[in-house]
């Protein structure tokens, strides 16, 4: 009775297939981008050094260094982190402390999943049509990290919901009882049980604002300046526009220089997630309720 | 009259006020944190407000919006006749992402059931970790990827004059949309409940058995949404597709044409175009039409979604 019969293997063997196949699609899509990330290193390593990191690109942006590239991407990130991170921390205590479960919160996150899936282009629009004009800023780190910040907000604000949400309601009872106002019990007791979950969103945002383009083209980002910005109303450089500008805009380049470019700005988008992934499961090792 | 005053005795003496520092404090808070609330809405209709301040006054002044939809000639920079016609870009931004779709879908579905159903343990939590790694790599990087490595290899490999066309960006926004499109799988499949599973297996079913007769059923407009954002990123993803499909306006014939796209036409024009001249508002125009266009798509995959929470 309890013998495999002809039915039973047939359906062993077909499942088999399929988990195989499946695997294959898995590898497939990984493989391309391990060879991707092994040229990038192979042929943009050996530019890598102490030199290239630390000064100034020369002979018309064809050799030298990416410094002001990086000092910009550095600018561009604190100022739209400045913005973005208050603006998602209190949207997220907004919709996990205080809002209902109604129209008016639906509206809400409609809103924000179309803040992250309108396209990058048309932030930059909105920052040339905003900031540079309307407001005044001209282009300059302001108007660009503003663009960032508003394109990048959601980021933050899924991040610390998921870990306010995280937060056990027992918690906010207990500490209700004691007749603490709702803004003491956020403050002292579901803040500071949230506050490494808000911080992997924090690294996350920091990879994605370095690796964004199109919203700084026309915004604040130049394609070359002889000195370093001094405020946030001047222009700067930004690495990750730096690659498209030494790749497409300047003749005669090395061609190690943008997979130098490159690899820099891939390795610390990179580093930056592994963080915010590593101290993610650390956390869930960590947590005890 | 003197019901509404009687509450005012008791809060003279103090003994019932709660009006204290502590909740003007919390009265203040919970305006601010209101205020972060709605900043999402607030921006959402200050983009559209702003590229429709910026784009509007030609569309109703000067364009012919017959024109801008079915002529195939963007030639905006023509001193004598100027021509808006972003039909070849549409047609570009069209024959990119489906073919990034046709990449994409496969793959990333075939993924996540992999990862989702099949594997388990380190494996499944290390394979999630690569897909999220694979998602986060710059799209700047990728147009660069098109232009240096898969120029080439496709110029070698097909034999072809040009190898920045619509073969090119179309797997460069594949690979670039998949991992997206995993992550949001794997998430529609997770939310089917372990007990559809268990009572398939309880029935003798095998594991492909369960996936495809029980969970694939189930989670299908999950699915339907992971797809539908896919192709929303398709869409409006900018500097890959400026770098690595050629940008000549084109209507494609053949996966070896080169096409110019939308964004891109946005992103390499802007720069060169006079604040408030008509080839500046048009840029414009395009960006209302594509902030329309991805509304649409990002609505459509919320209600889809939703769909499969209520039933």
């Amino acid at each position: 009775m309890f013998e495999i019969s002809a039915l039973n293997q047939r359906n062993k063997k077909v499942e088999r297939l399929f988990r195989t196949l499946f695997l294959m699609m898995v590898l497939l899509l990984v493989l391309p981008v391990i060879v991707i990330l092994a040229t990038l290193i192979i042929k943009g390593g050996p530019i890598i050094s102490f030199e290239f990191l630390f000064t100034s690109p020369t002979d018309g942006m064809t050799a030298g260094g990416i410094l002001p590239a990086l000092i910009g991407t550095v600018w561009l990130v604190s100022v739209a982190l400045l913005v973005s991170v208050p603006l998602g921390v209190a949207a997220a205590v907004y919709l996990n402390e205080y809002a209902g479960n109604n129209w008016f919160t639906r509206v809400i996150n409609l809103a924000i999943i179309n803040l992250a899936g309108v396209p990058s282009i048309v932030h930059a629009l909105f920052g040339v049509g905003a900031f540079v004009i309307f407001f005044k800023f001209g282009t300059s780190i302001l108007a660009a990290s503003l663009t960032l910040a508003i394109m990048t907000l959601p980021v933050v604000i899924v991040a610390t919901r998921e870990s306010l949400a995280a937060v056990p309601m027992a918690f906010r009872e207990a500490c209700w009882n004691m007749g603490a106002t709702r803004w003491q019990t956020i403050r002292r007791v579901v803040l500071p049980n949230a506050v490494s979950g808000i911080l992997t969103g924090v690294i996350l945002e920091v990879s994605r604002t370095a690796g964004e383009t199109a919203p700084i083209m026309f915004t604040g980002a130049a394609f070359f300046l002889p000195y370093l910005p001094e405020s946030i109303f001047d222009q700067t450089m930004a690495l990750s526009l730096h690659l498209f500008v030494v790749s497409t805009q300047v003749p005669g380049v090395p061609e190690a220089l943008p997979y130098g470019v490159a690899l820099v700005l891939v390795t610390m988008v990179l580093i930056m997630n592994s963080l915010s992934i590593a101290f993610r499961v650390y956390l869930r090792g960590k947590k005890k309720w | 009259m003197s019901a509404a005053k009687r509450p005012m005795v008791a809060r003279e003496r103090g003994d019932f006020d709660r009006r204290n520092a502590d909740w003007y404090i919390d009265r203040l808070v919970q305006g601010l944190v209101f205020l972060g609330g709605i900043s999402a809405i607030l921006f959402i209709i200050g983009i559209f407000v702003f590229i429709a301040k910026e784009g509007l006054g030609f569309v109703i002044d000067t364009l012919d919006l017959t024109e801008f939809f079915t002529s195939k000639y963007w030639e905006p920079s023509d001193e004598e006749a100027p021509e808006y016609g972003i039909l070849a870009l549409i047609a570009g931004t069209a024959s990119v992402t489906g073919l990034a779709m046709v990449v994409a879908i496969p793959f990333s579905l075939g993924a996540a059931v992999y990862i989702g159903e099949f594997a388990t343990g380190k494996t499944r939590e290390s394979l999630k970790v690569l897909v999220e790694l694979l998602a986060a790599i710059p799209s700047v990087v990728w147009g660069f990827i098109g232009l240096s490595i898969m120029n080439p290899l496709i110029i070698e490999l097909f034999d072809v004059p040009v190898g920045l066309n619509v073969l090119n960006a179309g797997i460069i926004l594949g690979l670039m949309a998949a991992p997206i499109m995993t992550s949001i799988a794997e998430d529609a499949l997770k939310a089917v409940p372990d007990r559809y599973r268990e009572a398939a297996e309880a029935m003798g079913a095998t594991r492909w058995q369960v996936i495809y007769k029980v969970v694939l059923p189930a989670a299908k407009n999950g699915l339907l949404g992971a797809v539908l954002l896919g192709v929303g990123r398709g869409f409006g993803e900018t500097m890959a597709v400026l770098m690595a499909t050629g940008h000549s306006v084109n209507i494609p014939t053949s996966i070896f044409d080169s096409v110019r796209a939308l964004t891109a036409t946005i992103a390499a024009e802007l720069g060169e175009t006079a604040v408030g001249s008509d080839h500046y508002s048009a840029l414009f125009t395009i960006g209302i039409f594509l902030f329309i266009i991805t509304f649409v798509i990002n609505l459509l995959a919320d209600l889809v979604v939703r769909g499969v929470r209520k039933g």
